[in-house]
């Protein structure tokens, strides 16, 4: 497996708080990887670093092998990552279509010249532009709505045409902060679906989430945030049972409540043990950080 | 599959065909009619206007299309203007042959030029955004004045203008054979019907082809890749960004291919005037063309050129009937009627406020910009109501969450 991004001690300072907080985690090609952590620990910062929207105070963080940091967003979804937006970003007065044929730019390369010429290159390549950008609205189910302005459609399916305009750039890493977040639990079981017919393209995916059914679900590995720092890595059993992370979510009384549940759990049901985690509607409830 | 029809362009329908024929033929006939019975500020005044739609269409990519509040604009149209002359003075020095060329000839000169100096101002000064650029590029238009003004580089005769005594810019090609030559008296339209080729007209028809090409560019533009850019990118930049989108080069283009449209207007503008000073491109005339797009309906080709007919066509109109002694009936004479032009400042600031509460997308607006400050459906509308009455209401009972 080749790997994709590789974060090595990475810490963003902004002035006295250290939003991310020597962090080093890689993702590997092919994987869902999902960032967790309570609100404010510094997910949607390490996203931001990893699109060029901040530049790391300290640290590396390559994609690639090459470094991200210091570089332009553009430049950065040249190199192959898109990303969705936790508070969604769509391009509001622009119809579905316009917004997805917006994330081919980088797989165009029409001209000022060619656009006022017409010229025979021009019109195959809008014409595939089109073609490509109405393949990816069926691909999130949003055929039906292609002219449709973005601002008028459902919030389900302002997420769903986000991951399309992302999807459109043909990224290696795709970024999505909060897919599920104000989703009902069908819409959030659809995502699943959509987020591993994702996959089989062969993208490779960094989730952001709270809903942890869908992290439980989706992830291939998992890495927990707390105040900054990474407190737990691994697969999505081992950080059910994380003693850390419970403690990150739940507080330091849960780890007591648990062993209790589990002990009776233990006597009534020998397999019905599960973890907190199957509780998420608490944690969904919490205000989501800005 | 057929971009047309799939991006939602309509078909012609014959109604809309015939309009549009009745229109050309309005454009190409008016000034002939008016011309033949004498009026000959009519065309004068035509051809003004279509110098403004050309600066409206042309800015109309800064502002409309890409949402960069530019208030110097009419500094390109300056650039445009001198550039043109100077150098065009300059080669028929060289070659005086080139006399009747050299108009042709310096449109590929005022509209690099333009854009050039669109580029130059461009990389500094895209990184403000709103009101910030608005504030620089206002400097910028005066600041490019100042400089002429002061006889930059010995270059533009300050405040006197070009051409200096004893030069002249020379008259386009063919223009003098029509005058001599091209003669109609026609006795159906009443015998005070003659019909002579004078520079107005023959400015004026160079002016409709140069907005026809404007107009065709400038739509081509916005149906394509770049056009594309430039809305995500006045929607909102940093998602524009993250699917590939070069914020800055994006506006930079805007910026030039906007510059490059005054420069070829301010060119002609001088040749049609036949002199070109400083006091043609003061801040109000920036404030002007934005006025123009704003009151046209931003992003609208249609509404650039609406907006002109009102911005520039009625003071003038005013004016030129007035000093024909056409309004002595109602009586105005061409002092009371100077006086009514300066009332277009109040007049046009009146019209901006009652446009702003009635219609903010303008008398003809582009179908996006127009579902920007329009609610499109019902229900959106009721929950935006909803949320200015949440906002009233909690401005009035402040502190009521706490």
């Amino acid at each position: 497996m080749t790997r994709l991004v590789d974060a090595k001690n990475v810490t963003m300072q902004f002035g006295g708080l250290k939003a991310v907080n020597d962090v080093t985690l890689h993702i590997d090609e092919g994987e869902i990887v999902a960032l967790i952590g309570p609100n404010g620990a510094g997910k949607t910062t390490f996203f931001n670093m990893l699109t060029g929207i901040y530049t790391p105070t300290h640290g590396t963080l390559t994609f690639k092998g090459t470094t991200v940091g210091g570089k332009k967003p553009h430049v950065i979804a040249k190199l192959g990552i898109t990303r969705t937006f936790q508070n969604i970003r769509l391009f509001q007065n622009m119809t579905a279509l316009e917004n997805v044929m917006v994330g081919r730019h980088i797989r165009t390369k029409a001209t000022a010249v060619g656009a006022i010429l017409r010229t025979p290159g021009f019109k195959a390549e809008e014409e595939r532009t089109l073609d490509e950008s109405y393949q990816r609205l069926d691909f999130v189910g949003l055929g039906h709505a292609a002219n449709e302005l973005a601002m008028n459609l459902p919030y389900g399916d302002q997420r769903r045409l986000e991951i399309a305009r992302a999807l459109a750039a043909e990224p290696t890493l795709l970024l999505l902060d909060e897919p599920a977040a104000g989703m009902n639990p069908h819409e959030s079981k659809a995502l699943n679906g959509l987020v591993r017919k994702v996959r089989e393209l062969g993208v490779t995916i960094l989730l952001i989430e709270h809903d942890m059914k869908v992290v439980m679900d989706l992830a291939d590995r998992i890495y927990v945030l707390d105040f900054g720092e990474l407190i737990a890595q691994g697969l999505p059993v081992e950080i059910q049972r994380n003693p850390k992370v419970i403690e990150a979510y739940l507080g330091s009384g849960a780890q007591a409540v648990r062993a209790a549940e589990k002990a009776s759990e233990s006597e009534m049901t020998p397999n019905g043990a599960e973890g907190p985690f199957e509780q998420s509607s608490s944690v969904e409830e919490e205000p989501h950080d800005v | 599959m057929d971009i047309d029809a799939q991006t939602g362009k309509a078909k012609a329908s014959p109604l809309k065909i015939s309009l549009y024929t009745l229109l050309a033929l309005a454009v190409i006939i008016t000034p002939l009619v008016f011309e033949g019975y004498g009026w000959l500020f009519v065309p004068h005044i035509m051809a003004l206007i279509g110098l403004y739609v050309m600066l409206a269409l042309g800015l109309n990519i800064v502002v409309g299309f890409a949402g960069l509040l530019d208030l110097g604009y009419i500094a390109f149209y300056a650039i445009g203007a001198y550039s043109g002359v100077v150098v065009g003075a300059w080669a028929l020095t060289h070659a005086p042959k080139l006399g009747p060329w050299i108009y042709f000839l310096m449109i590929p000169v005022a509209a690099a030029t333009a854009a050039l100096t669109g580029i130059v101002l461009g990389i500094p000064v895209l990184r403000l955004r709103g009101d910030y650029l608005a504030i620089v590029t206002l400097g910028f238009g005066e600041i490019v004045r100042i400089i002429i003004t002061n006889d930059a580089f010995g270059l533009t005769n300050g405040a006197a203008g070009l051409p200096r005594a004893g030069q002249f810019i020379p008259s386009p090609f063919g223009l003098d054979w029509l005058q001599s030559h091209v003669w109609f008296p026609i006795s159906a339209l009443g015998r005070n019907f003659t019909l002579q080729i004078d520079n107005n007209v023959y400015w004026y028809y160079i002016i409709v082809l140069l907005c026809l090409l404007t107009i065709f560019v400038v739509r081509r533009l916005d149906q394509s890749r770049l056009g594309r850019s430039w809305a995500a990118l006045r929607e909102d930049e940093v998602a524009a960004a993250s699917v590939g989108v070069s914020v800055m080069q994006t506006k930079l283009w805007a910026f030039s291919l906007g510059a490059l449209w005054g420069g070829i207007a301010g060119l002609t503008f001088a040749n049609f005037q036949q002199f070109v000073s400083p006091e043609s491109f003061t801040f109000m005339e920036s404030v002007f063309v934005v006025c123009t797009i704003v009151i046209g309906g931003m992003g609208s080709i249609s509404g650039a050129i609406v907006g002109a007919v009102i911005i520039q066509g009625i003071p003038q109109m005013i004016q030129g009937l007035a000093a024909a002694g056409k309004l002595q009936g109602v009586g105005i004479d061409p002092a009371t009627a100077t006086v009514i032009a300066n009332y277009r400042f109040l007049v046009f600031g009146l019209f901006m406020v009652i446009m702003m509460a009635w219609r903010p997308q303008g008398l003809l607006p582009s179908k996006r910009r127009a579902a920007e400050l329009k609610p499109e459906s019902p229900e959106i509308a009721d929950v935006e109501s909803e949320q200015l009455y949440d906002a009233q209401h909690d401005a009035a009972h402040p502190g009521v969450d706490e």
